[in-house]
């Protein structure tokens, strides 16, 4: 009942949120938002099955070089294509890379996934005439449901129409990685998570459902990733580089893998500490370093791991 | 009558070494069988190249007629095979409800269900309940695994292997880990499970004496990877040297 109760409560501050809150905050809750989809995706494959992956930056710049390709290059400013768009191509790279991720566990799979994103990482940076190199490339601003808002300026668009349309993919995207954990493919993740080799005795094929669960996350990697480079107007390497995939696992692990909503608070939290820390001293990486150790050490559920409910992802 | 699990002149080496050198073995229908032997005769290994776990390096091994040498665990369960483990082997994170549930969704070929509500899923759940009655864990379904105690723990375990609704069950040393006081609900409920769910035959790796005479139909002794005897209970007990060999002890 308290958990509904904060839940909606939690729902109403987010949509009253451009009424109350300053354009800056408002800034600020968009990558927030952006990170919780792709989050929601990172913990399908870390909460639910068990595969920690060290390389989820992969598919988020992949998003977001989707966004920047689409509207510098090709001339497509709608946002429901580029969020699409970002979907599909994020699947199609996590296809090979997938089939090759999942034949390993553990810590194998999680150097794997890292040296994916490091690949990628280099193609990005050497490949100028496709990527435009170090420098990255833009990301125009999108028409919204193919309404081009030319009347409001930069930061209206962002924090009036953009917010709820992101705010709007973060719901719906909630509720589809809710379904899924909560489907019979949901339950097959978990038996893996809990003991492969007893889940294999039992008729469930591993391999596959990792690989699916692989594809799933990439898919909310991309769309998250989409969604993150049209605020900062930008799509460069750094995405792909393995600090990144290092950040998007902080964030997890701050919010709590254990809980359904740990990688939406996680994010919210981690980029409004991140803004509060970095204003006060530029030794922000290592106030972050300690805040980390603390939550692994004293914290492993995480914010969420704080409040006396059962796993729910 | 034909066999239901057959080994055919079944080898495997470890690099020099023999584990099994040439196991034959036809079992019918209707069997409760014992695999028995010191340590290192090949039971193990017998039970997991049985089971498609591992790859037999000569010989066949046909279950229901098809040859499922090294198949691996998914295509056997799907076949009708299933296996239980010496160790306790549960889901510590999921409830006793979702630990058979798990082996339910498989053998309904739901496991790919992305949408699907599992909580919705009568066929399921009805399933579920009726496997969990039959082993006595039908009052804690909502339990976490990881919070049963250890026989319950083993029923549950083989529990979600009879959820497949097998043919053929592998059991290996069922009692193993569970107090001497528990052993015999263990085998009792275990035995009348199997009647009840239509389990063709159990073949079951024990070391336990009073359990290998006490419930099989049948015995085969292992010793350096080869059948050393092969029959009921009675001409085994009446054997002295195979006594002496594989249990250990002269017959009283």
């Amino acid at each position: 009942m308290i958990a509904r109760a904060a839940g909606i409560a939690a729902v109403i501050a987010l949509l009253s949120a451009p009424l109350v809150a300053t354009p800056y905050q408002l800034t600020l809750l968009l990558p927030a938002f952006a990170y919780g989809i792709a989050l929601l995706g990172l913990n399908l494959l870390f909460g639910t099955t068990g595969l920690l992956s060290f390389g989820h930056a992969l598919f988020v710049a992949l998003g977001a070089y989707t966004a920047a390709w689409l509207t510098t290059r090709a001339g497509v400013l709608s946002l429901e294509v580029i969020v699409l768009a970002a979907a599909g191509v994020a699947a199609v790279v996590a296809v090979p890379v997938g089939l090759l991720c999942v034949r390993y566990v553990k810590i194998y799979f999680g150097m794997l996934t890292l040296a994916f994103g490091m690949l990628f990482y280099s193609f990005l940076y050497k490949f100028y005439a496709l990527t435009g190199g170090d420098e990255g490339i833009r990301v125009l601003r999108p028409t919204v449901l193919g309404l081009p808002f030319a009347g409001l300026d930069k930061v209206e668009f962002l924090t009036g129409p953009f917010y709820y349309y992101v705010l709007a993919l973060l719901a719906v995207a909630a509720l589809v990685m809710r379904r899924i954990v909560r489907s019979p493919f949901g339950l097959s993740l978990r038996a893996i998570r809990e003991n492969a080799d007893k889940a294999a005795f039992v008729g469930v094929r591993v391999r596959r459902y990792r690989f699916y669960a692989f594809v799933i996350a990439a898919v909310f990697g991309g769309v998250g990733g989409a969604l993150l480079a049209v605020p900062t107007g930008l799509a460069d390497p750094l995405l792909a580089y393995w600090t990144h995939s290092g950040n998007l696992v902080f964030m997890l692990l701050l919010g709590g893998f254990h809980h359904f909503l740990g990688p939406i608070v996680g994010a919210i939290v981690f980029i409004f500490l991140q803004d509060t820390v970095m204003s006060l001293t530029s030794y922000w990486r290592f106030v972050f370093g300690g805040l980390l150790a603390v939550v692994v050490i004293f914290f492993p559920g995480g914010l969420l791991g704080l409040l006396p409910s059962e796993r729910t992802a | 009558m034909t066999a239901l699990l057959e080994a055919v002149d079944v080898r495997k080496c470890y690099g020099t070494f023999t584990a099994l050198d040439g196991v034959t073995l036809a079992i019918p229908a209707g069997q409760f069988v014992s695999i028995v032997g010191p340590n290192g005769a090949g039971k193990t290994t017998l039970v997991n190249v049985l089971t498609g776990l591992l790859a037999p390096s000569g010989g066949t091994v046909r279950f229901k007629g098809q040859d499922v040498s090294g198949v691996g665990p998914v295509r056997l369960a799907q076949l009708g095979m299933a296996r239980a483990f010496q160790l306790v082997n549960v889901f510590p994170g999921l409830t006793v409800g979702e630990t058979i549930a798990v082996a339910v969704v498989a053998r309904l070929g739901r496991g790919a269900r992305l949408f699907g509500s599992l909580a919705g899923d009568r066929e399921v759940w009805d399933a579920v309940a009726s496997v969990a009655e039959l082993f006595g864990l039908g009052a804690s379904l909502g339990r976490p695994a990881r919070t049963l105690p250890q026989g319950d723990k083993k029923l549950l375990d083989v529990a979600s292997a009879f959820a497949l609704q097998p043919e053929v069950i592998l059991l290996d040393e069922p009692t193993s880990g569970v107090s001497t006081a528990d052993k015999h609900r263990v085998m009792e409920v275990l035995v009348q499970a199997a009647a009840r769910m239509g389990v063709k035959s159990i073949i079951q790796v024990e070391h336990d004496m009073d359990i290998v005479f006490g419930y099989s139909d049948r015995i085969v002794a292992l010793h350096q990877g080869r059948v050393l005897a092969d029959g009921p209970p009675a001409s085994l007990q009446a054997n002295d040297e195979v006594m002496a060999t594989v249990v250990g002890r002269a017959r009283a």
